[in-house]
């Protein structure tokens, strides 16, 4: 087609906006890395290797001779990451059955229920947080209910565990799930379900081999919207989990705070986005190698 | 936060352009720490209108200043930093002909370690870290560190820490009778090994935990004593010890920037804030003392003879300033800290 050439002129501004915005940081981290922290913060322009080896390796504290692997930054790494594994999986499985039934709403209805669910996003996330806390903490409502009604006698210690971290990721991160599910259900082929069904498969079979594949986009898009922000989750763990372990994020604001060493929280900040890219080209490579429905 | 530190700026940028005749002065102080009532004051008495930003961190005042270019005129950073504002040169010294009532900071205040002689900075809050105990689940001395470090049997798994590394670390240098910034083998090694253990007995390390002690989730915890008097105007089980092995206390102090655009401005709010009913205003509203003589009578009934904001003389002695430590120093500190919360 003619006419391609100005046309891709159009996006050059939202390119200089990405350039400028995001690379120009992201340089900015990539150098400080490779310098040496500075006096109360900030660095010095000397290259170093210091905060990469840092980051994956450790020296004794007391005998600097030795060396080991960084288990404290390795544990902390997978924390965050095993923390964001299960919130996409748990965003996964709420999400399915409320997407499906949201798109087998008549035309009319959907719109109430997709507004229903934007709802929490009105609402500050930090404000979110603190209400889950009031509804789970030892005197919350929760506890109250079922002391009240006689079904425990003492409270149930839920505030501050990993139940705890789950249930505010979930609850934070559902919407993102349920939206590009359900974008993928309504453009589905409801006529490819009722073909299945009159060549006799079963219920499995359908959901198997004729709803899954079709909405696998969804999938795809949910999981990735799930899964990034929350493996940088900072608030949730914190106040839910009471920040009895670090995740990514702390450890990271750690360095550029009181730890005073900019140049491993640098390095840590760009070990961190190369594994998020890193993560998002193998899931799309493994699972988005075939888009949707075969067509044959 | 920085859609917050944003709308600061805008207000700041049209309250210059609208700057009265006698002119602005820009104040850079700690998040929800500024009584409204003072800017208001002072600009009633004065005709100079006050501008506030917030900061929520030494680090972001610090890094934010050494930028350049921010506009700002008084600056209100903690003792431990004092020495890099002024070795950096980023404060001026007082101009003693208009700051006049440098002789209302309180004796004890004026020669500190950090800026003896009170040469660039001026007391705006004072506090200290201890322990908060709820006497209806332990009865024993508060007075001990050990409680947190070491709990007995009714205060395990029951028990909140605050986040904070540098308070953390000084009170479990101190109970090994450490200095602030030791480099001794042994005591950091044992220091690591007793928070390594205690860690187990902790249930969480939370900031903003007032009403979760009040509630009861927390049944002791290292704690502000201003945080812990509100904690016990909610619940009056819950009291304030004073670590007798070593406790710190920690001072924010009001300076001048070099590069500050008003700076005369800057020295007359200074002055201004030293008046006795002026330094209560501030008491009042971020709970925490604040170094000026005579200010008591003007603090609200609550805050006069609170145990939490008035030191017990048996106690003052155990009360340590805080020190900034060398980067080596420190970097043991965070490796510790590090394993500890891994």
């Amino acid at each position: 087609m003619r006419g391609h050439g100005w046309k891709w002129l159009l996006c050059t501004p939202a390119l200089i906006v990405l350039v400028l915005a995001a690379s120009g940081p992201l340089l900015i981290v990539a150098v400080y890395s490779f310098l040496s922290p500075g006096n109360m913060g900030g660095v010095v322009w000397e290259f170093s290797l210091e905060a990469w080896f840092r980051v994956f390796f450790r020296r004794d504290i007391f005998e600097p001779d030795q060396v080991a692997w960084n288990t404290a930054h390795l544990q902390v790494f997978w924390r965050s990451i095993w923390l964001s594994l299960q919130t996409t999986f748990i965003c996964a499985f709420l999400g399915f059955p409320t997407a499906w039934f949201i798109a087998t709403r008549p035309r009319h209805t959907r719109t109430i229920w997709l507004f229903l669910i934007t709802i929490p996003f009105w609402t500050n996330l930090l404000i979110r947080t603190f209400a889950i806390q009031e509804m789970i903490r030892n005197n919350g409502t929760i506890n109250a209910v079922l002391i009240w009604t006689g079904v425990i006698d003492s409270p149930i210690q839920m505030m501050f565990s990993e139940f705890a971290v789950l249930l505010g990721m979930a609850y934070v991160f559902l919407p993102l799930m349920v939206l590009p599910l359900y974008a993928a259900m309504e453009k589905m082929d409801f006529s490819l379900v009722e073909a299945g069904y009159d060549l006799y498969a079963s219920r499995l079979n359908v959901l198997w081999h004729i709803i899954l594949p079709q909405v696998k986009p969804g999938f795809i898009a949910g999981s990735i919207l799930v899964f990034i922000p929350a493996i940088g989750a900072y608030v949730t763990p914190r106040i839910l989990g009471g920040g009895r372990t670090m995740m990514l994020g702390n450890l990271i604001a750690l360095q550029f705070g009181q730890g005073r060493n900019w140049p491993l929280g640098a390095a840590l900040a760009l070990l961190m986005l190369v594994m998020v890219v890193g993560a998002l080209i193998f899931y799309l490579r493994v699972v988005g190698r075939s888009d949707g429905v075969r067509r044959g | 936060m920085k859609k917050l530190t944003g709308w600061a700026s805008a207000a700041l940028l049209s309250s210059t352009a609208l700057a009265s005749a006698e002119g602005v002065v820009n104040l850079y102080n700690w998040g929800n720490y500024t009584n409204p009532e003072i800017l208001e004051r002072f600009t009633a008495e004065t005709g100079i209108e006050v501008t506030l930003t917030d900061f929520d961190s030494n680090d972001t005042a610090l890094a934010r200043i050494r930028q350049g270019g921010h506009g700002f005129d008084i600056v209100v950073p903690s003792d431990t930093y004092i020495d890099t504002w002024v070795s950096e040169g980023l404060i001026q010294p007082l101009d003693r002909e208009i700051v006049t009532n440098l002789g209302n900071i309180a004796p004890q205040w004026v020669d500190v370690p950090f800026d003896p002689g009170r040469e660039y900075t001026v007391p705006w809050a004072w506090g200290t870290t201890g322990v908060i105990v709820d006497t209806s689940v332990y009865s024993g001395d508060v007075n001990n560190i050990e409680l947190i470090i070491d709990p007995p049997a009714e205060l395990q798994g029951r028990i909140n820490v605050i986040p904070e590394m540098s308070d953390v670390m000084a009170m479990t240098i101190y109970y090994h009778g450490g200095e602030r910034c030791t480099t001794d083998q042994d005591t950091l090694r044992a220091v690591r090994d007793t928070l390594m253990s205690a860690k187990p007995h902790w249930l969480a390390l939370d900031y903003g935990a007032v009403d979760s002690y009040a509630a009861g989730d927390f049944a002791a915890g290292i704690y502000w004593n201003g945080a812990s008097m509100r904690v016990r105007l909610q619940n009056d089980n819950f009291v304030y010890g004073y670590p007798a092995t070593g406790y710190p206390i920690w001072m924010d102090n009001a300076a001048v920037l070099s590069d500050a655009p008003n700076p005369e401005n800057a020295m007359k709010f200074i002055n201004f804030v030293l008046q006795p009913e002026i330094a209560a205003l501030i008491s009042n509203f971020a709970r925490y003392s604040n170094g000026v003589t005579g200010s008591e009578e003007f603090m609200d009934e609550e805050m006069r003879d609170a145990p939490e904001i008035n030191v017990p003389a048996e106690q003052a002695e155990a009360g340590r300033w805080g020190q900034a430590c060398p980067q080596d120093v420190n970097n043991i500190h965070t490796q510790i800290w590090t394993e500890l919360m891994q």
